[in-house]
């Protein structure tokens, strides 16, 4: 055998059905996700989730309190900016509650991005050691995630609460706040498959994990997080539909207040992509994790 | 015979050397876009960047084999372990597995500093594959096996090195997999606890599973395993009973001579170079072996290579097996000797009376420091493995007879006699 030539393995005969409980090959086929094996280690999941949320306020007096306090601030951070100073105006909304409306699913949608995108490089002292199903830690990373969102939720529906009791005439809830899981549920395959999609480019080439950084900060205001939709021409609206975050978060805003620039095209045309990112990070990460240990 | 648990056909692994940079990137670019192929199946040219790790490896573990794998540096054992215990796919080949396998590569992958002792016992045990009802129904049994009940609720940053390992070990043991990969973790932990583990391991090959086992312990692997093979530079260069796997390692390993002028894996800040390292008989004629019981003398031709003031020089000679296990050290400072102010060069003499070694193959290395502190960044010059010794039989023992080396690698005095019990009853 020379240096350069991969020794063929085409030869071997194959193995006896039944004989083996698993044939390690080169290459898994493109659509061969081991999600069986994933639910197996199902327990792993929920390990990693805990790990990742009880670890990340140890040694913190205020701990989860955290959650609470950081949107909270954010939004008021924002409000006074964007809002008064700006004057991007809030759709005649209370303030809190347009901001934390917007803030709430893109720190969700945000974050869980980001901690998909370092898996392998995040994680490189465990996948170089030992096997498991790679596809944990990213979803683990999503349902992580599920928490903090749901404490920030918390914080938006006490906040929407009191204002719609003070005057019951602005805030305009509809029957769509019966579809708000579902919302969560896409953003949460939308994330996973863009930081999946991420993770697997970028185990190699971290430039990417850079430009994320840097993109996600811009999508923000390109995402109506701080400003109405409603401000843009009607016209131009389409462009803005073209980002997959924005109908969701028109839609939850729509959901809780009755204001909010969405339309039902959009809304199916984001859940399609999202779905669609899905399934390509999915397969992309399951290409990638076979060997991402030796380029890390 | 057993049926076959694990089957390696044929694997290949290539690795890809050198930066990760922005040429590699435009290369593979400009490659996938006008549809070339890589440039050294182009060329037919070995590629200097790639590197094969393992070449056309195959063979075949059966139920309940302890099967020590050996091989120098660079050999391949990592990367084989990597692939059998699923770390990277191969580049090319095929794995045949038959049950589940766990491997203690590196004890306590996946423990989170933050973490108590119980959640990480049960964060690591399901990294490893097992589930919460398997973890909650062995769980007062690792925690008795770690020996750490008192520090449950204790963040895992807060424990000893000690207790980690044990800890980890104890998850890892409690795995009963069909097939445990260990590497190496005996050497860290006190010695109550190595003889626990070895113990452990000597459990699960005997219930019926499989092991493969890395180690440098000539003595473990002789009395653990059942068979061996022995990699070398990426290949298969022997397969077959432990034993004579040892055996084959051991003479293929014995090369070199005498001279360590251009000798790898020197260490130290070099003002002093050792240039040659002699073994000589009682005589002092150089001798290609030596035998026990027999005065043995190591003699160190050293030279200075650059000039700055060494008030004296403190040098330690070590016999360890060929595995790298150490057997004895002599060192200046051990037997108070002043060896004052190396000239511009010269030979330091060591001299042992008695050697108390059993016929077998040995290596010899050195270590040569600035002070008797013999703190590592006073290291002037070493090199651990650096030339051969080999034992024959000799008289040691009034009998004339000797313990085989499976049964100690050291030999020492001893006086028996037999009278009453001194001990009341």
């Amino acid at each position: 055998m020379s240096d350069s030539q991969i020794p063929v393995s085409a030869s071997l005969p194959a193995p006896a059905a039944g004989e083996w409980t698993s044939v390690i090959l080169p290459r898994r086929g493109v659509f061969q996700v081991p999600l069986g094996e994933l639910w197996r280690y199902r327990d792993l999941v929920w390990m990693l989730a805990f790990r990742d949320f009880s670890s990340s306020y140890k040694q913190t007096v205020l701990g989860p309190l955290w959650y609470f306090m950081q949107p909270v601030i954010v939004g008021a951070f924002y409000a006074v900016l964007f809002g008064k100073l700006a004057r991007m105006g809030s759709e005649d909304l209370p303030q809190f509650v347009f901001y934390m409306g917007g803030l709430v699913p893109w720190t969700f949608f945000c974050e869980s991005l980001l901690k998909v995108s370092g898996t392998f490089i995040n994680n490189e002292h465990i996948l170089g050691k030992v096997y498991f199903p790679r596809l944990a830690i990213p979803v683990a990373n999503v349902l992580t995630n599920l928490l903090p969102a749901a404490i920030q939720f918390g914080v938006f529906l006490a906040g929407w609460a009191f204002y719609w009791l003070e005057n019951g005439t602005v805030l305009r809830p509809n029957l769509w706040i019966l579809a708000v899981p579902l919302l969560v549920v896409q953003l949460g395959l939308l994330a996973f498959g863009l930081g999946c999609l991420v993770a697997a480019a970028t185990h190699r080439f971290r430039d990417l994990a850079f430009g994320v950084k840097l993109g996600l900060q811009l999508l923000m205001f390109a995402s109506g997080v701080v400003f109405p939709l409603s401000r843009v021409p009607e016209a131009n609206r389409w462009i803005f539909h073209l980002n997959p975050v924005v109908p969701p978060i028109e839609f939850f805003r729509h959901a809780f207040t009755g204001h909010g620039a969405v339309t039902p095209g959009a809304l199916v045309a984001s859940a399609l992509v999202s779905v669609a990112v899905f399934v390509a990070g999915l397969l992309a990460f399951n290409r990638a994790e076979q060997t991402a240990m030796d380029t890390v | 015979m057993n049926r076959p648990v694990l089957r390696v056909e044929q694997i290949s692994k290539r690795y890809l050397l050198g930066e990760i940079n922005r040429r590699m990137l435009w290369e593979e670019l400009r490659d996938k876009l006008s549809g070339r192929k890589p440039a050294p199946e182009r060329s037919g040219r070995p590629d200097r960047r790639e590197h094969w790790a393992l070449r056309d490896v195959s063979f075949e573990v059966r139920e309940g084999d302890v099967l020590a794998l050996m091989g120098g540096n660079g050999a391949g054992k990592s990367t084989l372990l990597k692939i059998l215990s699923r770390i990277t796919a191969p580049t090319s080949g095929r794995l045949l597995v038959q049950g589940r396998i766990a491997s203690l590569l590196e004890v306590g992958t996946g423990f989170h500093q933050e973490l108590t002792g119980r959640d990480n016992v049960f964060l690591n045990g399901t990294i490893l594959g097992m589930t919460r009802r398997e973890i909650e129904a062995r769980f007062e049994e690792i925690v008795d096996f770690a020996g750490v009940e008192r520090f449950l609720d204790t963040p895992v940053k807060r424990y000893s090195m000690g207790m980690r390992v044990r800890l980890a070990f104890a998850v890892a043991a409690h795995l009963e997999p069909e097939i445990l990969l260990v590497d190496e973790v005996l050497a860290v932990g006190d010695a109550e606890f190595q003889k626990r583990c070895i113990g452990k391991i000597g459990d699960v090959a005997k219930s019926g599973r499989t092991v493969v086992f890395v180690s440098h312990d000539a003595a473990a692997i002789s009395a653990l395993c059942t068979r061996g093979v022995v990699l070398s530079q990426g290949r298969v260069v022997f397969e077959g009973n432990q034993n004579e796997a040892i055996r084959f390692y051991a003479d293929s390993r014995s090369v070199g001579g005498n001279d360590l002028r251009g000798c790898p894996g020197r260490a130290g800040s070099g003002e002093i170079e050792v240039v040659g390292l002699h073994v000589r008989d009682g005589n002092g004629q150089e001798a290609a072996a030596v035998r026990s019981g027999d005065p043995v003398e190591f003699g160190l031709v050293y030279e200075r290579r650059r000039e700055r003031e060494l008030p004296r020089m403190e040098v330690q000679v070590f016999v360890s097996t060929y595995l790298g296990a150490p057997v004895f050290t002599q060192a200046t400072w051990l037997g108070g000797a002043s060896l004052g102010e190396p000239g511009a060069g010269g030979e330091v003499r060591l001299r042992i009376p008695r050697l108390p070694l059993p016929a077998g193959h040995f290596r010899v290395g050195y270590r040569i420091y600035a002070s008797p502190q013999t703190r590592p960044d006073e290291l002037v010059d070493g090199v651990e493995s650096a030339v051969d010794l080999q034992v024959e039989g000799g008289r040691f023992f009034e009998s004339g007879k000797l313990p085989p080396l499976e049964q100690g690698v050291c030999l020492v005095d001893g006086e028996w006699r037999m009278g009453e019990s001194e001990v009341k009853t």
